[in-house]
């Protein structure tokens, strides 16, 4: 533990799928060639005014289910207003006073983090500086993209209520795993769908009062947030210890130097001179909205995990990944659907496999289910599990499989893969290897449990070896008898 | 002063054939040739596409269609309506030489109605002034005195209709931009209630009062063009979800029974020239006359209008006007870093008045200012919305001075910029309420310019409101 505690709030700020932009009717497209999304409206081009995205307004109420939020009668959009070129019109549709949604909570590894608000915005354009900084301040000229500026943000603001780096990047899973499961944002962090601020602060663990925040932006992924998080907190530490004050003040997470760097100097602090945005009129939900998308809500991931911990009896920790990998959860349900009333291979198996092979072939090659369908993983699981061949054949079988298209129980049939189930051919074999290896089997006896675990190691190799794949439970049981002596 | 007959009568002829679109245009490009140099109506007009336009116009009625009830009707937009592909400036260096990629609201709607886009007028710098002496481009002058001021902000509209340019103009009113000019050139200017009209394509002064409106030599022209321009615009969330308000059908109805009510502290006010007011009572009389039950009513909290206005209205320019950073568009005047270009930008690029407002309001906003300005300003703004609507539970409509002056010599009020402001101080109360209001012409004053009466109505009263000014305009008929 360390000698000081660290207070962390997020600032989550999440591109909204919606097929248009907030205000205007561009496609909300990422990777699109430059300035051709775009339009009078999100140019912020002189007469132009903004119409809202009512679907920009039903992910919001989504979101607000799912984060428990509560939805006031009335919000307001608001002006933020500051000068930067990749903002239009010079200042950036927001909302201010009057959210759209306030007071919610995520629960995290039995934490409730409080959520103060989440509120729609409009994104901003995107610039690239050229030059040798690759700063605003010190480029040789600047281009702007404005395909992004006017994309629906939800910005969801937490409390102060995260004490560990470790816990943000939880607190950012289960948020993401969220957004994802009621299908408002892809919440591709890469592609900035999901964009993070982090306001952190230390003080003593006997303190009632918080310290002075930092707010560091531009974090980009998870491990910049865990990093930037645990190095921001060590240098506001070494100032406390060092008697110095830490200051209030905006930070950039620099990840090549894996350090935060002052940000914004005083003298360009920012009074956005925020008012009501007056070419909009206040959004009111009606009741008939939020109960339309009340019945639309999909399960949400906390529900999805304790339904799979208790049905398949898995581990909460594979439950978690199965629920936080996109596409993973789906892909088990299905191979588990796929092996129902064979009898053979039961849903926890499935989901062993599908977090060690699935994964790897995920990790690895982006294998889609189209190429390793669920329905295969199924028969394999179940050709496992009616002990027709080893775990350790299946998984070359799996390979196989995927090298040749073809079905794992083909495979098997075609190469006669088998295990071998005869108690007497299992039999034969280990009498054979403890023969050839006389004295392992009376240093087994001797040996005290960690010499006993390698001595039947080293036997359970040799016996695999010349048996090409036995049933494991009928190996150890004979050799069981052979070692206790019987 | 008014030349070439009115809108609806040149409509009816064009569609009946007895006129061409064509010719009448030529008609109307005649006079501006003959006096434009000495008024300056315009930013830019536009002939070669007025004279292609009428000619399809022409065309529409030989094949036996109908081009709409502004058939061939020469129309002047003030110069802060955006047209597709024709530079639209708001009489501003940062706006100098941008050709929108698309047209107004109004714009596509006048010429479905068949009218004739005939030019681009003047106006006060993104229509801040009531004099149109704030255009970067020169001022306009008044057509019944060209040594006089025509008001503003759409001096150039109102100008153009008074000198005969064209039957019709747009304007657009923020604080009386469309009224204080019509009386001060003799014709009719309509503040319509706001979101009747489409803000879509109108260059944001002030985006919570800005209204479009029309400027006709009479109170049924003016009736036509509104009827065209109005109605939901799914473009603009202000837009009220109805049709456009139908005015024509019951224009000559009549007053009788109506209950009038002259406002005391838009009539009866310091600085009011006696022919004004007695102007505004004379046009009472006639209405009463007509059959109406006129008294007094006061609504003390308009009095504030004037400070209220000009803490909003600035407030929201200083936000709707920092677009213009020479980034995208319009002026660009290099320096060293983004920010500098930005600031050299502005100075260059914007005009004192607007420099001024843009201060006044950015203040208004700042930290630790805002609920002592643009808060107070927004309560007052509240109350002046309770009184009125307080006050039409008893009257139908109301009356009272659109301008408290006649027109003013050129140069009267530009070292005065409080002066200038208090032009306004009948007129922004229906601004800040959204209420609707126009100007009617009764009468002239000292050296015989023209007065206006203004009418005031109740939210979505304009066919209340028309019939009242219809019947004003019959009284000054008659009165010598």
């Amino acid at each position: 533990m360390t000698a000081y505690e660290t207070v962390i709030g997020l600032e989550v700020h999440c591109e909204l799928a919606t097929a248009s932009k907030m205000f205007c009717g561009c496609p909300n497209e990422f990777g699109d060639e430059p300035n051709t999304n775009v339009c009078a409206v999100c140019l912020g081009l002189p007469g132009s005014l903004p119409v809202l995205n009512a679907r920009a307004v039903e992910y919001a109420l989504r979101v607000a289910e799912a984060l428990h939020l509560r939805v006031p009668g009335r919000s307001v959009f608001s002006r933020k207003n500051y000068f930067y070129p990749d903002m239009p019109k010079d200042y950036q549709i927001s909302q201010y006073d009057e959210p759209i949604t306030i007071d919610g909570w995520i629960d995290i590894d039995g934490v409730r983090v409080g959520i103060t608000r989440a509120h729609l915005e409009e994104d901003t354009g995107k610039s690239q500086h050229v030059g040798v900084g690759g700063r605003i301040h010190d480029a040789d000229y600047s281009l702007v993209d404005y395909n992004r500026a006017g994309v629906p943000l939800l910005e969801i603001v937490s409390e102060p209520d995260i004490r560990s780096a470790e816990q943000a990047k939880r607190y950012v899973e289960e948020l993401r795993a969220t957004l994802l499961a009621v299908g408002v944002s892809d919440v591709k962090m890469e592609e900035g769908s999901l964009r993070i601020d982090a306001n952190v602060s230390v003080r003593p663990h006997d303190a009632t009062e918080f310290g002075t925040r930092a707010e560091i932006k531009n974090l980009n992924s998870l491990r910049s947030l865990l990093r930037a998080i645990d190095y921001e907190a060590e240098r506001q530490w070494a100032l406390t210890r060092a008697g110095e004050k830490v200051v209030q003040e905006t930070r950039h997470w620099d990840e090549e130097q894996g350090r935060t760097i002052s940000g914004r100097s005083k003298e360009e602090a920012h009074d956005y001179r925020y008012f009501p945005e007056p070419d909009l009129v206040p959004v009111e939900p009606t009741q008939e909205m939020r109960d339309r998308v009340r019945a639309s809500m999909p399960e949400l991931p906390a529900a999805q995990r304790a339904r799979y911990v208790e049905q398949w009896g898995i581990g909460a920790e594979d439950a978690r990944v199965l629920v936080d990998v996109p596409g993973l959860a789906e892909y088990a349900e299905r191979a588990v659907a796929a092996l129902d009333g064979t009898g053979d291979g039961s849903a926890k198996d499935v989901v062993n496999w599908v977090r060690q092979e699935v994964l790897a072939y995920v990790n690895e090659s982006g294998l889609s289910p189209a190429v390793l369908s669920p329905e295969m993983l199924a028969e394999l699981v179940g050709v496992v599990g009616a002990g027709t061949i080893s775990r350790q054949q299946a998984k070359d079988v799996l390979a196989e499989s995927l090298r040749e298209e073809k079905w794992p129980r083909t495979i098997v049939e075609e190469r006669g893969i088998s295990q071998v189930s005869d108690e007497s051919a299992i039999a034969e074999v280990i009498d054979r290897v403890l023969a050839a290896n006389p004295g392992v089997a009376d240093e087994y006896r001797a040996g005290d449990d960690g010499a006993r675990k390698k001595k039947r190691g080293f036997l359970m190799g040799q016996i695999m070896r010349d048996l090409q794949g036995g049933n494991a439970q009928i190996i150890n049981k004979i050799l069981d008898q052979r070692l206790s002596g019987d | 002063m008014t030349g070439g007959g009115g809108a609806r009568r040149i409509a009816d002829d064009v569609r009946s054939g007895a006129r061409t679109a064509r010719d009448v245009v030529e008609e109307h490009l005649t006079a501006i040739a003959a006096r434009e140099p000495e008024i300056h109506a315009f930013n830019l007009v536009l002939a070669d596409e007025a004279r292609a336009a009428a000619d399809a116009v022409d065309e529409v009625v030989a094949r036996g269609d109908d081009p709409g009830p502004l058939a061939g009707v020469p129309l002047a937009l003030k110069d802060n309506m955006c047209t597709r592909g024709i530079v639209t400036t708001c009489s501003s260096r940062i706006l100098e030489g941008w050709r929108p990629p698309y047209d107004a609201t109004v714009v596509e709607r006048v010429r479905a109605a068949g009218a004739v886009v005939i030019g681009k007028t003047n106006l006060d710098e993104f229509a801040m002034g009531s004099s149109t002496e704030n255009s970067a481009f020169g001022p306009t002058r008044n057509p019944h005195d060209p040594t006089r001021v025509p008001g503003g902000s759409s001096g150039g509209s109102a100008a153009a209709v008074a000198a005969g340019f064209a039957p019709l103009a747009l304007g657009s009113d923020t604080g009386g931009s469309i009224r204080q000019p019509a009386a001060l050139c003799g014709v009719v200017g309509v503040k319509p209630t706001y979101g009747v009209v489409s803000r879509y394509g109108l260059i944001a002064f002030a985006s919570s009062l800005d209204q479009i409106g029309p400027f006709a030599a009479t109170v049924e022209d003016a009736a036509v063009l509104l009827e065209a321009i109005g109605g939901h615009d799914p473009c603009d969330s202000t837009s009220i979800a109805r049709p456009a308000p139908s005015l024509l059908a019951g224009l000559d109805d009549g007053v009788s029974g109506l209950r009038v009510g002259i406002v005391d502290e838009m009539t009866e006010i310091d600085g009011i020239e006696p022919r004004v007011r007695e102007a505004v009572r004379a046009a009472a009389g006639g209405l009463e006359a007509a059959g109406a039950k006129v008294d007094t009513v006061s609504v003390p909290s308009a009095t504030y209008g004037i400070a209220a206005y000009y803490l909003i209205a600035p407030a929201e320019a200083s936000s709707n006007l920092a677009r213009y950073d020479g980034v995208r568009y319009g002026l660009r005047v290099d320096a060293e870093d983004v920010a500098h270009m930005n600031a050299a930008t502005r100075e260059a690029g914007f005009g004192r008045e607007v420099k001024r407002r843009i201060m006044l309001g950015t203040y208004a906003l700042s930290a630790g200012y805002y609920d002592a300005y643009y808060g107070q300003a927004q309560r007052v703004r509240t109350l002046i919305l309770r009184d009125f609507e307080r006050v039409y539970e008893q009257f139908d409509v109301l009356i009272a001075a659109t301008s408290p002056t006649v027109a003013f010599e050129l140069g009267a009020k530009t070292a005065d910029p409080l002066a200038m402001y208090l032009c306004d101080v009948c007129t922004v109360p229906a601004n800040l309420s959204g209420h609707p209001a126009m100007s009617v012409p009764f009468g002239t004053g000292e050296g015989g310019l023209p007065i206006g009466v203004q009418v005031l109505a109740p939210a979505l009263g304009e066919a209340t409101m028309f019939r009242v000014a219809r019947a004003i305009e019959q009284a000054a008929g008659k009165t010598p």
